[in-house]
């Protein structure tokens, strides 16, 4: 078996991203869960978090996922989310007009678009920092 | 230039304009049936994992038969029906076919005692049923030549929400689905779907079938099987409905190149006979104008 994990991010439109990988992070409802080679077979929930893909060389690749689950087998790692957006495909202004809407609006009860909203702008700025870097 | 003559080349010039237009939906219609199914392509991979999922966490929750989605009711006294129309015409038979499929499963469904509620997407659809002052459950329209997740999942939450409603307080007991199967560019056919009650019983034993030996993984769940499988089964309802109405969308372009196509060909047909005609009165015209100056000057000669 190879020496780096297998990812696959696939979402319910299209796959999203696949490759090799030496760990993954994500969210859980019981808390946040880092993913090594060598992890037991697990299938775990997501909720809106930005999901961390750390490849070999130590870059970084960011999907904000809304909802889904992944699965661990063997060294493979499968994220499947209804929604998710690789950072670079965050429209970021929407993301910020969205959470300054729902924060105006402090009642509605929608706080999962809160939540995808902030996931959006997390994942976004720290795409955005990398590459001023 | 005769009268008749005139009519003629108006005629054909009216046709020729209609030839333009529906040649050019033909080109359009053919060029979104390949989008479409690579939309299609593209969903697959999340249906296969998510299949995998529910197979297994259905395999280690305690009973899956007692899921609430899964249970069978005892009394079964409301059904819904999801119609996927489209929202334009000009298409064939397509919507005419889902709606009929659709009215022989009503009648079916009647018969077992049972009333239906629809649920229609799609403008043709849903003026069908307002036409005949039939009350529904639910109307979408607006999307069906392009359906994303997010249609699917406002459907989806919509039935999801009228399935776990108790029967006496309005809910359903059974939800079915009537698409158009996408078979190939030239063959599309009309299909019925249950998708609630989940049959899921019968996908844990088809993929533990002897020529699959490797069952699956001993998953640690995260939080537990079942608070999984509670997350994952809607889901599952959902990506049905997905499926559905993007099979329907390629069908629907399949449907609408096809009526194009023969109206382009009509078209021609129309052009040609016009053209004869019109060559036939052209010529008769001119017989007649030698006609009438032979006349005359035999007259004058006379």
């Amino acid at each position: 078996m190879a020496d780096q994990l297998e990812v696959a991010v696939v979402s319910a439109e299209r796959a999203l991203w696949s490759g090799k990988a030496k760990s993954v992070s994500a969210k859980t409802p019981e808390g946040d869960v880092g993913i090594l080679r060598g992890h037991e077979p697990m299938l775990a929930l997501l909720v809106e978090a930005p999901l961390r893909i750390e490849l070999e060389d130590g870059s970084k690749v960011l999907v904000a996922v809304h909802g889904g689950f992944f699965s661990v087998d063997s060294d493979k790692v499968n994220v499947i989310a209804e929604t998710a957006e690789l950072a670079e495909d965050v429209d970021l202004e929407r993301a910020q007009a969205a959470l300054a809407r729902l924060k105006a609006n402090p009642d509605s009860e929608d706080l999962s678009a809160l939540r995808r909203a902030e996931t959006r702008i997390q994942v976004a700025g720290v795409a955005k920092g990398v590459n001023t870097r | 230039m005769g009268a008749q003559l005139r009519v003629y080349r108006r005629r054909i010039k009216s046709v020729q304009a209609t030839k333009k237009i529906t040649k050019a939906m033909e080109l359009i219609a053919s060029a979104r049936i390949v989008k479409a199914q690579n939309r299609l392509h593209a969903s697959m991979p999340y249906l296969t994992q998510l299949v995998d999922a529910v197979s297994a966490a259905a395999s280690h929750a305690s009973d899956v038969s007692k899921h609430p989605l899964t249970a069978k009711a005892e009394t079964q006294v409301r059904a819904a029906v999801l119609v996927i129309t489209a929202d334009r015409g000009l298409a064939g038979a397509y919507s005419s076919n889902a709606i009929k499929e659709a009215e022989a499963l009503t009648r079916n469904l009647t018969e077992k005692g049972m009333s239906v509620v629809p649920y229609v997407v799609g403008r043709k659809g849903v003026s069908f049923y307002r036409f005949r002052n039939r009350p529904m459950g639910g109307e979408y329209v607006g999307f069906t030549d392009q359906p994303t997740y997010s249609h699917a999942k406002e459907i989806g939450e919509d039935l999801l929400k009228a399935f776990m409603t108790p029967s006496p307080e309005g809910g359903v007991d059974e939800i079915h689905v009537v698409y158009t199967n996408f078979l190939n560019m030239a063959s599309q056919e009309t299909r019925v779907r249950r998708i609630l009650p989940l049959e899921v019983v019968d996908e844990v034993i088809d993929s533990s079938e002897p020529g699959n030996a490797n069952p699956f993984p001993l998953y640690e769940f995260e939080p537990g099987p079942e608070e999984v499988l509670d997350a994952l089964l809607p889901r599952y309802v959902e990506q049905m409905v997905y499926l559905s109405l993007l099979t329907s969308a390629a069908s629907e372009h399949a449907a609408r190149r096809r009526a194009m196509k023969s109206a382009t060909d009509n078209a021609e047909e129309l052009i040609r006979s016009l053209t004869r005609a019109a060559n036939a009165a052209r010529q008769a015209e001119i017989t007649q104008e030698i006609s009438e100056i032979v006349g005359g000057a035999d007259a004058l000669s006379a």
